[in-house]
């Protein structure tokens, strides 16, 4: 880099690489440069500013990831492992889940309301889901909602429904705690959906077990227009395996994780890869977003990343992958939805009793529209997505179905969370209300891929 | 129970031969008779009588207006789909031949649903047969119906109605006429019957048709009551003016009729939708469902965002019918559907003309008809002001005076 280049403002903080500056302009970054000096503060002009738990997260730790247990290869890897059997359909049109659905809601609904809610405004501070609220997760069973019953799981047939299902119920309660407490199952589910006999036998009993592990399914990349279906991250083919290499972003927890489903390019198709963590080449570090920060989002980075061949998770021509980049797309819809019901459910008190020029802004034309369009696109937004997670389970393409509930949930989601903070106006935008934070995370919507899996 | 959202196994005949109908019978009309306003499409008096053969038959699970009554007292606690679900897929599909022809339709008149909704069983025994318009709207009263000035006094065994009734749907080619008029203006809303007038009726004229914007192929009346004489027993319900119930049974009318307009709405922009998609197809441009919509043509975009749109209209309106035939209160579902469907109507159907340039632009094709003819869709039985009303009341529980 020439020393003309180092000294454009343009390429970083946020400032277009087109930008130069003028003479009052350099003046201006020589003073910032002196602002920023220690010298002030060691001549204590400055108090020194206390430095949040965040800040540590971003700059912070880049590890070798957790390489606490090895995983025993059990089974045989030229056997397709079991595979649950798709929902009978009816044919009937019905807004009704099953009585175990029900069930099921019910249980995580009242874990959403009572643990996962008051934990949220602290776990978004610390970027940390409580090792409680992880513990109680498992005790509902979430890893082993999609594990098929004879492996251990609760899953008699497919899960999407129920999954998402619990998605917007959990999300309910807080989005960012939802994906990291749905992170582990994501990757139990799509063993169960696309492992072989020796994967499954490998790596689910620690799921199904009583110390199930972390484990993130790593399909996002640090790229602009980002297209999940073209990652960057490489596999190529070695004697005895592979050899991957790349960077995965926004990876839930991944600092934790001993198991990882990572999409990479083979031969042109994009295919999942199960790495774990203790793999020689994987780096992790924190990795900070907008929202969805309870998640304890991290950035991956593989460099020659060696796996066996029986690492490959699924097929080699882009079907399985193309798959679970539908089922994960479904989960975010869920937690949009439920995202979305949180704002609903909090602004309807708040405007009925927020007073204005002598009575509720709820009796404004312009706030109540607000709110009962809130309602109204709610609704659309999960009877797509409901659509979309009936087709899965059944087992038919629901690859329109899920692009549709997509497209909808990211812009009527943000819509949402938009206006959730503009119905309270000032105290909207102060943390001592949780719409804020809903719009952060409502933003994910769209943007995110892999993570979560129904 | 088992949550699936997809269309209706059981309905697929009804909708295909409705598909039929529509392809075959309305679209090669359409164009005509949005030229030749107020001129009788006489093509719909076969179609209603092979309709009303297949409601005879049972054949069309009571697809039409009449099909929205519910009977009270079934014990079966099955999930059903019925009636409602049948009559909205119908008319949507319907509608995606034409709207301005399904509104014309003899027999099928919204009047026909005022009377399946609020007539007790000997009226509904009368009346049935009947093609029956409805008429609402006065120069002064538009959304607030519970204004309506024009008059009916009992006189021996008859009303006597006076007044001006405005946008009278097929208004001088029905059988007869379902008027509101109040009782007695100083008691409000409760005091607001409906009455069925039959053509002819001495004191009845129709003084003009209206020229419109759109659904041009179906008449539009303007009505003058002049000391018109109707029999007492026409008064459809009960004619006790009950100031907790009287207004809501007339209101009740709305509720099974909004999910219906709301599947006009899904017909005509679906119409709009299949036309565009195949046209950009055409033109090389697809959507690929798996791909982000910001990394394909704009055009893909806007359909994909359309497409999420129109689904979600279509659901709602599924759902309400759903909750209908299940016996589950759905005033709230009604107006969302309607909301969600008249406004995605309107942004489908001028996008599409948008999307397709002059070739939408043109009388060359139907997509700017349907540009024009989606708007009513968000204006009559409750504009998409109305529907915001009330929905933000129902999920605010707010009372009329507190959220006007």
């Amino acid at each position: 880099m020439s020393l003309i280049n180092h000294f454009r403002p343009g390429g970083k903080n946020g400032v277009p690489s087109g930008e130069s500056r003028d003479p009052i302009g350099y003046l201006v970054a020589g003073l910032n440069r002196l602002a920023q000096s220690d010298l002030i503060d060691r001549v204590k002009l400055r108090k020194p500013a206390e430095q949040a738990v965040f800040t540590v997260t971003r700059s912070g730790f880049k590890t070798l990831t957790a390489a606490s247990r090895t995983f025993a290869k059990q089974g045989k890897p030229s056997e397709p492992g079991v595979r649950v059997a798709a929902a009978k359909a009816k044919g009937v049109f019905d807004l009704t889940p099953t009585e175990d659905e029900q069930m099921l809601v019910d249980v995580v609904t009242e874990f959403a309301e009572e643990v996962v809610r008051p934990a949220a405004a602290e776990a978004n501070e610390s970027c940390e889901a409580p090792a409680e609220l992880l513990a109680a997760s498992l005790e509902i069973g979430l890893p082993i909602l999609g594990v098929p019953e004879a492996l251990g799981g609760i899953s008699e047939e497919r899960s999407a429904m129920a999954g998402t299902l619990v998605a917007e119920a959990l999300a309910k309660g807080d989005l960012g705690l939802a994906v990291a407490a749905l992170a582990p199952g994501s990757v139990a589910t799509a063993l169960g959906l696309w492992g072989t006999d020796a994967q499954q036998q490998t790596y689910l009993p620690a799921f199904t077990g009583d110390d199930v592990p972390a484990a993130a399914l790593a399909l996002n990349e640090p790229t602009v227009l980002f297209d999940v279906l073209s990652p960057s991250t490489t596999a190529t083919r070695t004697d005895d395996g592979f050899v991957l290499n790349g960077v995965k972003t926004l990876v839930p927890r991944g600092a934790q994780a001993e198991l990882f489903v990572v999409g990479a390019v083979l031969d042109g198709k994009p295919v999942l890869f199960l790495v774990e963590s203790s793999t020689p080449g994987l780096a992790v570090e924190g990795d900070p977003a907008m929202g969805v920060r309870a998640a304890s989002l991290t950035k991956l980075t593989l460099t020659d990343v060696k796996v066996p061949a029986d690492a490959v998770l699924g097929d080699t021509e882009g079907t399985s992958y193309a798959e679970c980049v539908r089922l994960s797309r479904l989960a975010w819809c869920a937690l949009a939805v439920g995202t979305g019901q949180a704002v609903l459910d909090y602004v309807t008190p708040y405007v009925k009793e927020r007073q204005a020029f002598g009575e509720p802004i709820a009796h404004r034309q312009s706030v109540a529209f607000m709110v009962a369009n809130i309602a109204i696109e709610l609704q659309s937004m999960r009877l797509l997505t409901y659509k979309a997670a009936a087709r899965a389970a059944a087992g038919k393409d629901f690859s329109r179905e899920v692009a549709l509930a997509r497209t909808l949930c990211a812009e009527k989601g943000m819509q949402i969370g938009n206006d959730g903070v503009q119905l309270l106006g000032g105290h909207g935008f102060v943390k001592e209300h949780p719409v804020e934070r809903w719009y952060r995370d409502l933003r994910a919507i769209g943007i995110m891929e892999g993570s979560v899996l129904v | 129970m088992a949550i699936n959202l997809d269309d209706p196994k059981k309905f697929r005949p009804l909708v295909g031969q409705a598909h039929q109908v529509a392809m075959n019978m309305l679209r090669p009309i359409s164009r005509k008779y949005d030229r030749a306003e107020h001129e009788y499409p006489k093509e719909l008096d076969m179609l209603a009588a092979m309709i009303d053969g297949l409601s005879e038959s049972g054949a069309s699970e009571g697809a039409g207006a009449a099909g929205v009554r519910r009977d009270e007292g079934d014990q079966d606690t099955s999930v059903k789909n019925g009636a409602n679900l049948a009559s909205v897929m119908s008319i949507a599909e319907m509608c995606w031949g034409d709207v301005g022809l399904l509104l014309s339709m003899p027999r099928q008149g919204l009047g026909n649903s005022a009377i399946a909704s609020v007539a007790n069983e000997e009226q509904h025994e009368r009346f049935d047969g009947v093609w029956a318009g409805m008429a609402i709207t006065e120069p002064g009263v538009g959304s607030d119906s519970a204004n309506i000035k024009t008059t009916a006094t009992l006189d021996g065994d008859h009303y006597v109605l006076n007044g001006e009734k405005i946008f009278v749907t097929s208004g001088d080619r029905a059988d007869a006429i379902v008027v509101w008029a109040t009782l007695d203006k100083d008691l409000g809303r409760a005091a607001i019957k409906s009455f069925v007038v039959a053509k002819g009726t001495p004191g009845m004229r129709v003084e003009r048709l209206e020229h419109k914007l759109g659904i041009r192929a179906s008449d539009t009346a303007t009505i003058i009551f002049d000391n018109c004489r109707v029999p007492a027993e026409n008064l459809l319900g009960s004619a006790e003016v009950d100031p907790k119930q009287g207004f809501a049974g007339a209101m009740a009318t709305f509720d099974n009729t909004r999910p219906l307009v709301a599947a006009m709405a899904v017909g005509c922009a679906r119409a709009a939708l299949d036309l565009t998609r195949d046209l950009l197809a055409q033109a090389g441009v697809t959507v690929d469902y798996d791909r982000p919509a910001l990394t394909q043509s704009a055009a893909a975009a806007k359909l994909l965002q359309m497409e999420a749109d129109w689904e979600a209209a279509h659901l709602l309106t599924l759902q309400a019918a759903w909750m209908a035939d299940n016996r589950q209160p759905n005033s709230l579902e009604a107006s969302m559907a309607k909301a969600k469907a008249g406004r995605v109507g309107s942004d489908i159907t001028l996008s599409c003309v948008e999307l397709a340039s002059s070739v939408g632009y043109s009388e060359a094709e139907l997509l700017e008809k349907w540009g024009r003819d989606s708007k009513i869709l968000d204006i009559f039985e409750g504009t998409q002001q109305i529907q915001q009303l009330i929905v933000a009341r129902r999920i605010l529980g707010l009372s009329s005076a507190e959220l006007r």
